[in-house]
């Protein structure tokens, strides 16, 4: 096993990074690039609805704050928040690097059971935490989005609070990191689905047929063993999904909600109601409102498509986001966690106000499967591609925005390469995943 | 109206045309005034079908005739009828009134003012003498308390036509349209009320007023535009343009259209090639008084220099002289016969007026300064309660003592070359943008002070002085309220210090304007304020943008006005000063108050040509993410492992292919015994009974189909 020298300074060195391009938050003046701040996560919003909550007034009033009231509280009084972030960028990494040394335990355990651990060492293996980690800190886009003060390093740590908090069969937690992005961002309501089976089959295995073709062939051979295998053998559950935790999951999340709303509508008190909340704030994501240019196809397309179709494209686009769920479900429901990855890349590349927090995040959950998905296609290109990307992207925009030689085509026609690059990630992705269980199901097998 | 009626009816309906001129032959008895032609005219029989048509516009010319003649004949009649009866006259009072004023930098201002006067309605019921009918049905209808809609077009020149005098206060206006309204109504009905008003009104004014229907066009200022105002309304449309097909309409509502009186002086191209154009319609509609409805129209023109250039002096050039006959290519022939008063004043500002005093003894229009080129009947001198500078002039000139043949031509020739300062508001306002690009920018108000208040106030240390301001944004225009900044004197200051008062109602996107009312306090030793505010520009669907897009977006006008100040002229207590209600307007109170400039906002725009090319690319990518994402998924490896035996069986892919090709060449005859044994032994069998099946399926769907789309 390859180990990564030196973790620690290299955290530290990301850290200070940070820190340091902090202190020029004038010249970088990230916060108001349309790649980093949405309408969502803006921090400039977000003092303008503080300010109209100070002249006791709703904060929606006036389509410019579409956040949670909730994050008015917490940050709308300080001033220097920057700080703030490099702390929540920091917890998020450790976050995935639990996950990652939970997945890696489960993953050794598995496959030993599978007696496949030669395989394993066979192929040059990296700690998939710590790996996951440092690529989660050191992506440009997370530290742009980290510097560019925005909320969305909130909305991740949430999310990757949720994962983590599933992974280690911590119901309240995974149902407090859940309910709490969902309210900041909608978008993660869609992890349900691999939180509850993160949590009733426990984190990625090898797909459940090939435990139970061992254990038959174990049984068949010897079956005075096999009651034994299986009590030594604690990390594994061959049995079927367990009903406790996840209602657990449920009870929490329940009670979570019902906490969320009732300080939401506390600090929201004489200013206008939930109702108003939710339709500023989630009514804001579904309708794709704000036709501002940003990362996504979306804003341009609303903009241009004819007025009688727009409910149409509406219902189409996001039920997009939900139609690929029960197929993807149904295939990867042994592998929860790479489940929770792909819906996130997909949100983030279907959601309507997309930001490079967004990749940010999936790019670095990426990391945990850097095992398995070693053998994938087109890496290079990915690569080469996102690269690309991100320096035409705000070239095109300044062409067209500040100078005004280009137009709107140019900045679009990027929007698209990202688009088409974040599909590509993800059939890739998934496809590898597949193919990595075919070979372990062949190995087993012959 | 019945008159109206009646011929409308007799020019297009030909089965009640016998109807109608025993109606008007009914009218005419009872006026004692026709004579015997009409009913020659109208006791012609029926004439033959093939001469219907000539017969009928020759029928139809005499019916015209005849009804101008009866109107003639039966409005004198009617009107002395009302004046016998008792206190008609005071009922409905129309006058006429126009103000000349050299302006310090060589144009001429001419300010014509119209007043109309209507009791309550319940006094003299529908029907109206002299008061348009129009305006009397529009405030009944819609409840108006108040109501003020301007047509301007260019702007006014606030440093040398004037701050603080009530003309600039009252009659200086916004470019474009401006319409307010204070409603006598609940407050839940106000908003529908005024989407009717605005469509009643732009088909009244031929003007797209009907546009500040939409909510986004219109707000409701709470304090920053009129005191007290709960069922106020106002709005803005800054690109209007203005032309004569505006003001035909506006003609219309008075009673002598422009056909006699001061209207006539109004001559088409010489009022619309002046530098500033303001046509304003007020109403003022109470119980006890009844409707007030005042209509001016503010003119700044450019006399005809070349005659003058001869005449030069030493000291600089002579300002140009004018006349009305030189300015509107007109003279005054007499008066409205149906107004009340008719006057025509001449303007000397208090610069000029001190000008004047200080070369030559006082007064008099036979001085060696200029010379009037008619003799005026009164010179009305305003009392300056302040100090004891000198104050305006008024010459004054009865039209009613002008007629045809002695026609009335007001002009200024100037002998000494003079200059002189108009008076100034306390600060001139001026608003601009800053910043590049199309993403965002600021906003900035800039207050400089002219030191007059200097004058009003003294000049103590501890005194301020208050300033409000009234602006509103459209919604594209994303203000970031909390990033309003005020400098004095170029230091930045605390916000909460100046401000005293702030009313915000934010933009909500395509639903509502932004308003700001803000009321400041500044020291009075200040040279200059600026106020900035950040905002975003916003992105609007291609629908949403005008024609020409690329020439930006307008903001309206802000005004700002300067509550301690008051522009007001105070006469000698005089009772001919009651009769006139252009000197009565200007002895009222007003709020000094100046609009700033209408500011351009371009906005970026997308692609007008792409929709389609927009809608197949994205559709496109989605298909791709979906197609092949659930490619993978489907894939299984029992199929693949299936599938990988089969092609290392099979002999190779080319080979195939050529195969296949040729066997597609050669047709399906010679297939069976040209191509390879193995294919041509399972295709045939297979094929057959697939084909069939198929077909089979195919009508059977078609009959099923068939049956039921009869049947439905």
């Amino acid at each position: 096993m390859t180990r990564i020298r030196c973790y620690w300074g290299w955290v530290a060195a990301a850290i200070a990074f940070r820190i340091l391009l902090i202190c020029f938050p004038k010249n970088l003046n990230l916060g108001s690039r349309p790649e980093v701040a949405t309408p969502l996560t803006s921090l400039r919003r977000l003092a303008e609805g503080y300010w109209l909550k100070q002249a006791s007034m709703s904060p929606y009033a006036g389509s410019m704050y579409h956040g949670s009231p909730l994050l008015l509280s917490i940050l709308g009084p300080f001033t220097i928040t920057s700080l703030m972030f490099v702390i929540v960028d920091f917890v998020t990494a450790m976050l995935i690097r639990a996950t990652g040394q939970k997945l890696m335990l489960k993953c050794h355990q598995s496959l030993q059971f599978l007696n496949l651990s030669k395989l394993v060492e066979a192929s040059g293996n990296v700690e998939a935490g710590n790996f996951a980690s440092l690529v989660f800190l050191w992506n440009p886009l997370t530290i742009v989005t980290c510097v560019g003060s925005t909320t969305a390093p909130i909305d991740n740590l949430m999310a990757v609070l949720a994962i983590y908090g599933a992974c280690s069969c911590l119901a309240p937690l995974a149902a407090f990191g859940w309910v709490i992005a969902t309210h900041l961002s909608l978008y993660p309501a869609i992890l349900i689905v691999p939180l509850i089976l993160l949590l009733g089959h426990g984190p990625d295995a090898p797909p459940l047929k090939l435990f139970q073709q061992k254990n038959n062939s174990a049984s068949g051979s010897s079956p005075s063993s096999h009651s034994h295998t299986k009590s030594t053998q604690t990390g594994i559950q061959i049995d079927y999904f367990s009903w406790r935790p996840v209602l657990h999951f449920l009870l929490w999340a329940s009670i979570w909600s019902c906490y969320v709303l009732v300080l939401s509508s506390i600090s929201l008190k004489g200013l206008g109601g939930l109702l108003e909340m939710f339709k500023k704030t989630h009514g804001f994501i579904l309708t794709v409102v704000d036709l501002s240019p940003n990362i996504g196809v979306l804003w341009y397309f609303f903009a241009e498509v004819f007025d009688f179709f727009r409910n149409f494209f509406l219902i189409v686009f996001n039920m997009n986001i939900l139609f690929m769920l029960l197929p993807l479900a149904i295939r990867l429901k042994h592998r929860p966690c790479f489940l929770a990855f792909v819906y996130l890349a997909i949100s983030s590349m279907l959601k309507s106000y997309p930001s490079v927090g967004d990749s940010a995040l999936y790019l670095g959950l990426l990391g945990l499967f850097a095992n398995e998905l070693a053998g994938m296609q087109f890496s290079f290109f990915l690569f080469c591609g996102y690269i690309g990307v991100s320096l035409l992207s705000p070239v095109m925009h300044n062409l067209w925005i500040w100078r005004g030689t280009g137009n709107a085509n140019f900045y679009f026609a990027t929007g698209i390469a990202y688009a088409c690059l974040q599909t590509v990630l993800i059939v890739e992705s998934v496809s590898t995943m597949l193919k990595y269980d075919r070979m372990l199901r062949k190995h087993i097998t012959t | 109206m019945y008159m109206y009626a009646c011929m409308h009816v007799s020019m297009h309906l030909k089965p009640y045309m016998n109807r109608c001129q025993a109606l008007i032959m009914l009218r005419l008895t009872t006026s004692n005034g026709g004579s015997d032609a009409p009913y020659t005219a109208a006791d012609t029989p029926p004439p033959p079908p093939p001469l219907l048509m000539a017969t009928h516009l020759h029928r139809s010319a005499a019916l015209l005739l005849l009804l101008i003649l009866s109107h003639v004949l039966v409005r004198p009649v009617l009107a002395s009828g009302g004046h016998d009866g008792g206190g008609g006259a005071e009922e409905e009072e129309f006058s006429e009134e126009l103000l000349l004023k050299p302006l310090s930098d060589r144009k001429v201002l001419a300010h014509f003012h119209f007043q109309s006067t209507a009791l309550p309605s319940a006094t003299n019921g529908r029907h109206h003498r002299l008061f348009p009918k129009a305006i009397a049905q529009l405030v009944e209808k819609f409840q108006i308390k108040e109501m003020e809609l301007s047509f301007t077009q260019g702007r006014w020149n606030y440093e040398n036509w004037g701050g603080s005098d009530p003309m600039s206060s009252t009659n200086a206006k916004p470019p474009g349209v401006e319409l307010w309204t204070l409603f006598d109504l609940p407050v839940t009905q106000v908003d529908a009320t005024w989407k009717n008003l605005t469509h009643s009104l732009s088909g009244l004014f031929c003007a797209s007023i009907n546009f500040l229907e939409s909510s986004t066009a219109y707000s409701a200022p709470r304090w920053g535009f009129h005191p007290n105002s709960d069922n106020l309304r106002y709005g803005a449309l800054p690109r209007e343009a203005v032309c004569t097909e505006n003001l035909t309409p506006w003609l219309k509502l008075l009673p002598c259209r422009d056909k006699a009186g001061l209207a006539s002086l109004l001559d088409r191209p010489s009022i619309y090639k002046g530098y500033y154009h303001s046509q304003r319609l007020r109403i003022v509609s109470t119980k006890v008084t009844g409707i007030v409805l005042e209509q001016t129209l503010t003119v700044v023109l450019q006399p005809n220099v070349k005659r003058n250039n001869p005449v030069s002096s030493t000291e600089g050039s002579l300002q140009p002289n004018w006349s009305m006959s030189a300015v509107f290519k007109k003279k005054i022939t007499g008066q409205c016969v149906l107004a009340k008063a008719s006057r025509v004043f001449l303007e000397l500002e208090e610069g000029l007026v001190a000008e004047l005093e200080k070369r030559v003894f006082r007064d008099s229009w036979s001085n060696p300064l200029f010379e009037l080129s008619a003799m005026p009947d009164r010179e009305i001198k305003e009392i300056n309660a302040l100090q004891d500078q000198s104050g305006s002039i008024l010459y004054e000139f009865k039209v009613a003592n002008y007629n045809e043949y002695e026609p009335l031509d007001v002009g200024m020739m100037w002998k000494v070359p003079l200059v002189w300062s108009c008076p100034h508001a306390p600060f001139h306002v001026s608003r601009f943008l800053m910043g590049s690009g199309n993403e965002r920018g600021s906003l900035a108000i800039s207050l400089q002070s002219t030191q007059s208040h200097e004058q009003f106030l003294g000049g103590s240390d501890a005194c301020t002085l208050q300033v409000v301001v009234f602006q509103v944004v459209p919604w594209y225009v994303k203000v970031y309220h909390h990033t309003l900044q005020i400098f004095i004197d170029g230091k930045p200051q605390t916000v909460s210090d100046v401000i005293e008062k702030l009313q915000v109602t934010p933009s909500e996107d395509k639903l509502l304007p932004g308003t700001l009312e803000l009321m400041l306090r500044f020291p009075c030793s200040m040279h200059s304020a600026t106020l900035t505010l950040d905002f975003d520009k916003g992105f609007l669907h291609i629908d949403e943008y005008p024609p020409d897009a690329n020439q930006g977006f307008d903001i309206p006008s802000a005004l700002v006005s300067f509550p301690g100040f008051q522009s007001s002229r105070s006469y000698h207590e005089d009772d001919s000063l009651k009769n006139s209600p252009l000197l009565l307007k200007f002895q009222e109170k007003h709020v000094m108050r100046s609009y700033t400039e209408v500011l351009l906002v371009p906005l970026t725009t997308p692609d007008f040509s792409m929709p389609y090319n927009v809608i197949t690319f994205t559709c496109t990518v989605l298909a791709l993410y979906f197609g092949s994402l659930l490619n993978v998924l489907r894939r299984r490896i029992g199929e693949e492992e299936r599938e990988l035996k089969s092609k290392a069986a099979r002999p190779g892919l080319i080979p195939l292919l050529l195969a296949k090709l040729s066997s597609k060449l050669k047709g399906r005859t010679d297939e069976s015994s040209q191509s390879s044994p193995s294919l041509s032994s399972s295709s045939p069998s297979i094929l057959g009974p697939k084909l069939l099946f198929k077909v089979i399926l195919i009508a059977v769907l078609a009959v099923f189909w068939n049956y039921y789309l009869n049947n439905g």
